[in-house]
């Protein structure tokens, strides 16, 4: 098991390798860069040698492949570099923002799995009830209506209903926990409704297929009670599937903050994204995009370790 | 409670007629009154069972016998109240199990019964054990929820239970996962599992139908032990009629929901008196008989149990049919402890009425011996690498699926192929269709090797029946796209109406009517979906044609059909045939020259007859005394061998003689040394040390 998880660690340098070249030189391809943006952004005239010494300043006169070395050598120092704009480490402009939308994915991917998996599988298990009805409409809603149109409609029930908008301020929540949940709650809920419905979607159906096995029969016909056949025998099977969907969900959900937070007004690394994109920050957003990459791999990595755990036919190889 | 009348009936009969096995006339310990099933759907309802009644004593085997969908594991559903929901209900009946009503009882008082007092042992032992639950944690589940025991006691008794049922090392299994045991393994633990709790009755459900013949005499024998030394009664579900004749004491035979026939075992296969009884017994070829010509076979099919036609159900197939069958028969007794459901029954029983089929000459004469040879195969051998092992130094294993095989195949014979699952008969198949990459060796065919580029015309000449109808033949072509395929893609046909017209030639030839050409897979049955699949392959006039199991997925009534129809084909347009089964008498019944092949060898070669009547191998042998012969006097004469052992896996081979762990003569000498085919007789070849030439 440890050798394995070792082996499958190793494995993730070159797919991060892989993502790090694409996403360095896909930013190449953007037209404009940082110090256009800079400085001739409000239509001042600046000449071209001023331009040319930025560029040097940055480093941008140097050929690519070097530039991308040097990112990646610094990456392996976990020193990504300063942001074009600011000027700052892009470490400091990140971990300013990172915890809160960790925070906001983290409890949006609780909700979702704790909303999903029970109404799933009541769902599977009283098929065409009327429980079963609300769950379909519950995904079907979930999945066409677009996040920002549910973020706005929860600020203005907010402020509809109790004449009040959450907090703008991020105060973590080790410091206020009222204060921290009572920002959010809301952008999780919002995130968590329509990862729910994705969820849910997949334990039904997979709860349905479990239930047909002829294993489900076999504990039938050996006069177990319904509850332990749900709960001991059909749901390890049926969460396999589910795991996958829920891993995959939380690496996209991480990617797709940006309109979320952009609907609460939260500055979280979505926000960043945009102000660099915006900026043609490069540095900053390689580092953002690199960092999603991350997620993405490692929950990857996790969801398999967790498959593995739960199924013996899973071998390490 | 008292028991109905035909049980009544079946007491006063059994100390004079029939001998019955050893169970003592006890009491009913399950009795089945006019049990009546539906399953409702959208599309209507199938009346799946409809008046079935039984009863079962103590230690009493019974077999419920049938074709697929007469309702027989429907009916053991029923019983044990399993039925899918919400379709499947039970409209009417009794099941009494000790004076109690089951039908009656409520869900929590039914849990308590199941698996206490009836177990129930399926099908399939690959998908009904849960795959995430450990062996031990599964077998010990009854016995906490039914017997109140600790973990403790739970676990001894698995260990007790999994050594009653023959498995070594218990302790180590407890802990093992189904993945890692073999489908005969997992039918012990299925077994182990339902007599976990001292049960009074098992239903098992065509417990051995997944596995292959050696395994199959191996968990009979310990089901039959079983019930015989602790009293339980047996309720068998199978189709297949050579089980019914040697293990059980009485039988039951169902046709199209009803019961159309139950009487002892003897009196049930010597004095059937129901046709369809008859016809059944019938259209199996057999192991004890000189070989017929031609197989008698029901035709027709079942009816649809949606739209069930007036009168006996069994008229349109049936052969003495009367005006009189226009009316519903019912079960009477013909004799005491007889009944059957059929106006004719009495000039049957007293055989009046000759039903039996009598035996043809031989349409097909032996050995074609002075024809050219059209297939060689010469050591053939084909390797798979398979990773093993774990971690870092996985290392790569060898499968040998094929190794070593040389044989041929003369014009217009047919050589039959058999052997347990995984033995490496398919993929033999698949290399004479050039489908697959061979590891060493050759295959020619008419001079040619087919591995060469140019072969194009010999491999058109060479084609293929698959196993599966269902998952053979594309569900979104009609019929006539499907056999009209390979004509467009060969450019065989000029132009689509010649297409057209080949197309109804070839349904002509297969036994389909004209307006079959428009219709889709799942509008034809099993047998017809095969016909579709011969009717391909003979498209492009091939003159070679590899069977691979082309019958072993259909019903006994129908796997004569088909059984007939390769054999006419043959004789009319001179085919040749690589005929693959593991079916010892449909191969003997089929084949000029047989070859037996075991663990990717082959063990032994000859003559049809040679080979039956003289099987010189003692893996041959072994095989031979596995497969039940539908005659109970005969099957009671016989004290079959049975094979030790599971198939070793074929990564890790034997050393010398593959066969030398399950040999019942092996001695040392034989895993020295591979043993050469060697012959021992002229056309007899055996591959074994022991066996000296006469
Ligand atoms: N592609 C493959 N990779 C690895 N092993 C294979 C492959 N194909 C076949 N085998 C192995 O080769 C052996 C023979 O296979 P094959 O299907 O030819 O057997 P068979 O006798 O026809 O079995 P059955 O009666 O179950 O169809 C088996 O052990 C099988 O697991
Ligand atoms: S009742 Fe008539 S049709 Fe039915 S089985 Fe008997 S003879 Fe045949
Ligand atoms: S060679 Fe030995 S092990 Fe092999 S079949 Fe003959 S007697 Fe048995
Ligand atoms: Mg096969």
């Amino acid at each position: 098991m440890l050798t394995y998880v070792a082996k499958r660690l190793l494995m993730t340098i070159p797919t991060l390798l892989g993502a790090a070249v694409l996403i360095f030189f896909m930013l190449r391809v953007v037209p404009g860069d940082v110090i256009e943006v800079k400085l001739r952004g409000d239509g001042a005239s600046v000449t071209q040698d001023v331009i040319d010494a930025e560029r040097r300043r940055l480093g941008l006169d140097k050929p690519l492949p070097e530039q991308f070395t040097s990112w990646i050598a610094g990456l392996t120092r976990l020193d990504p570099g300063l942001s074009m704009w600011t000027g700052k480490p892009v470490v400091d402009e990140m971990s300013v923002r990172l915890p809160l939308s960790i925070q906001v994915a983290v409890m949006g991917a609780l909700i979702a799995t704790l909303i999903a998996v029970p109404m799933g599988t009541l769902s599977a298990l009283y098929r065409d009830s009327p429980i079963d009805y609300l769950l379909r409409i519950f995904s079907l809603v979930g999945l066409a209506v677009p996040a920002f149109w549910f973020g706005m409609v929860m600020i203005l029930l907010l402020l509809w209903l109790f004449n009040w908008l959450p907090p703008v301020i991020y105060t973590p929540f080790h410091v206020d926990p009222i204060a921290n949940l009572s920002q959010l709650i809301w952008p999780a809920l919002v995130v968590g409704i329509r990862y729910a419905a994705v969820v849910a979607r997949m334990v039904r159906s997979s709860v349905i297929e479990v239930m047909k096995e002829d294993y489900i029969r076999t504990a039938r016909a050996k006069g177990l009670a319904e509850k332990v056949i749900i709960i001991r025998h059909a749901m390890k099977n049926a969460m396999l599937p589910a795991i996958t969907v829920i891993g995959l969900e939380f690496a996209f959900l991480m990617g797709g903050l940006v309109v979320t937070e952009q609907v609460f007004n939260l500055n979280g690394i979505g926000q960043l994204f945009v102000q660099a994109v915006a900026h043609r920050d490069f540095v900053l957003v390689q580092n953002i995009v690199m960092f999603i990459a991350a997620v993405f791999v490692f929950t990857n990595l996790a969801v398999d370790l967790l498959y593995a755990a739960i199924d013996p036919r899973i071998r390490y190889r | 409670m008292i028991a109905p009348n035909t049980l009544r009936m079946e007491k006063s009969a059994s100390p004079g007629l029939v001998p019955v096995g050893p169970p003592s006339p006890g009491r009913a310990l399950l009795t089945v009154n006019d049990l009546h099933v539906h399953f409702v759907q959208a599309g209507g309802v199938t009346r799946a069972v409809e008046g079935v009644s039984f009863s079962v004593r103590q230690g009493q085997i019974l077999a419920l016998v049938g074709e697929s969908g007469c309702g027989k594991s429907a009916t053991a559903l029923a019983l044990m109240r399993l039925l899918a929901r919400p379709a499947g209900r039970v409209v009417k009946g009794e099941v009494l199990f000790d004076g109690v009503d089951l039908l009656k009882l409520s869900e929590a008082e039914m849990r308590e019964r199941r698996g206490r007092d009836i177990s129930m042992i399926f099908q399939e032992p690959m998908t009904s054990l849960n795959p995430v639950l450990s062996i031990g944690e599964q077998l010990m589940e009854p016995l906490i929820a039914h017997l109140g025991m600790n973990k403790q006691a739970a676990r001894a008794r698995s260990i007790d239970l999994l050594t009653m049922v023959g498995l070594t090392d218990p302790e180590r299994r407890l802990e093992q996962y189904p993945h890692h045991l073999s489908g005969g393994m997992r039918q012990r633990v299925m077994i182990a599992m339902g007599l976990a709790c001292n049960p009074k009755l098992i239903i098992a459900d065509e417990p051995t139908t997944a596995l292959d013949v050696t395994i199959q005499a191996q968990i009979l024998e310990l089901m039959r032990d079983l019930s015989r030394r602790l009293n339980i009664a047996l309720i068998i579900i199978t189709h297949n009629l050579g089980i019914v004749a040697r293990y059980a004491d009485s039988v039951n035979v169902m046709y199209a929901a009803r019961l159309v026939e139950r009487g002892d075992a003897d009196a049930i296969f010597a004095r059937s008196s129901h046709p369809y009884t008859v016809g059944l017994i019938d259209s199996i070829p057999r192991l004890d008989r000189p070989r017929q010509g031609r197989l008698s076979t029901i035709e027709g099919m079942p009816p649809d149990l949606m739209a069930l036609p007036a009168g006996c159900r069994f008229a349109p197939r049936c052969p003495h049919r009367v005006d009189k069958c226009d009316h519903d028969p019912s079960l009477v007794a013909v004799e005491p402890g007889h009944l059957s459901a059929c106006w004719r029954a009495g000039e049957l029983v007293t055989g009046a009425l000759q039903a039996r089929a009598t035996a043809t000459d031989a349409l097909l004469s032996i050995g074609p011996a002075t024809a050219p040879v059209r297939v060689t195969v010469q050591e053939l051998k084909r390797h798979f690498k398979v990773s093993a092992g774990r971690g870092w130094f996985s290392g790569a294993a060898t499968v040998k699926a094929v190794d070593g095989v040389s044989f041929d195949i003369r014009q217009g014979e047919t050589l039959g192929l058999v052997g347990e699952s995984g033995c490496g008969k398919s993929t033999i198949g698949r290399a004479i269709l050039n489908l697959d990459a061979v590891t060493a060796g050759s295959i020619i065919i008419d001079g040619q090797n087919i591995a060469d580029k140019r072969a194009r015309e010999v491999r058109r000449r060479t084609q293929v029946i698959f196993q599966d109808p269902f998952s053979s033949l594309n569900p979104r072509m009609s019929v006539s796209e499907i056999i009209g395929e390979p004509l467009a893609v060969y450019k065989f046909e000029p132009d689509a109406q010649r297409i057209e017209a080949r197309v109804q030639e070839l349904l002509g030839q297969v036994g389909l009517m004209p307006y079959m050409a428009e219709r889709y897979p799942h509008e034809l049955s099993g047998g017809q979906r095969q016909r579709v699949g011969i009717a391909r392959a003979l498209a492009l006039k091939p003159s070679i044609i590899v069977c691979d199991e082309p019958v072993s997925a259909l019903d006994v009534s129908i796997q004569g059909q088909i059984i007939n129809l390769l054999d006419e084909l043959q004789q009319r347009l001179g085919l040749t045939y690589l005929f693959i089964a593991h079916d010892l008498a449909v191969v003997r019944h089929i084949s000029h020259r047989v070859a037996v092949m075991y663990l990717g060898r082959i063990m032994e070669l000859a003559d049809r007859d040679e080979l039956y009547r003289n099987p010189r191998h003692p893996y041959t042998q072994l095989l031979l005394d596995a497969a039940p012969v539908p005659d109970p006097v005969i099957e009671r004469g016989r004290r079959p061998r049975v094979a030790k052992g599971e198939l070793p896996s074929p990564i890790n081979q034997p050393k010398g003689c593959v066969f030398s762990t399950r040999c019942p003569m092996a001695t040392v000498e034989c895993s020295q040394a591979v043993p050469a085919l060697r012959q021992i007789a002229d056309g007899h070849y055996v591959a074994c040390i022991k066996v000296e030439p006469c």
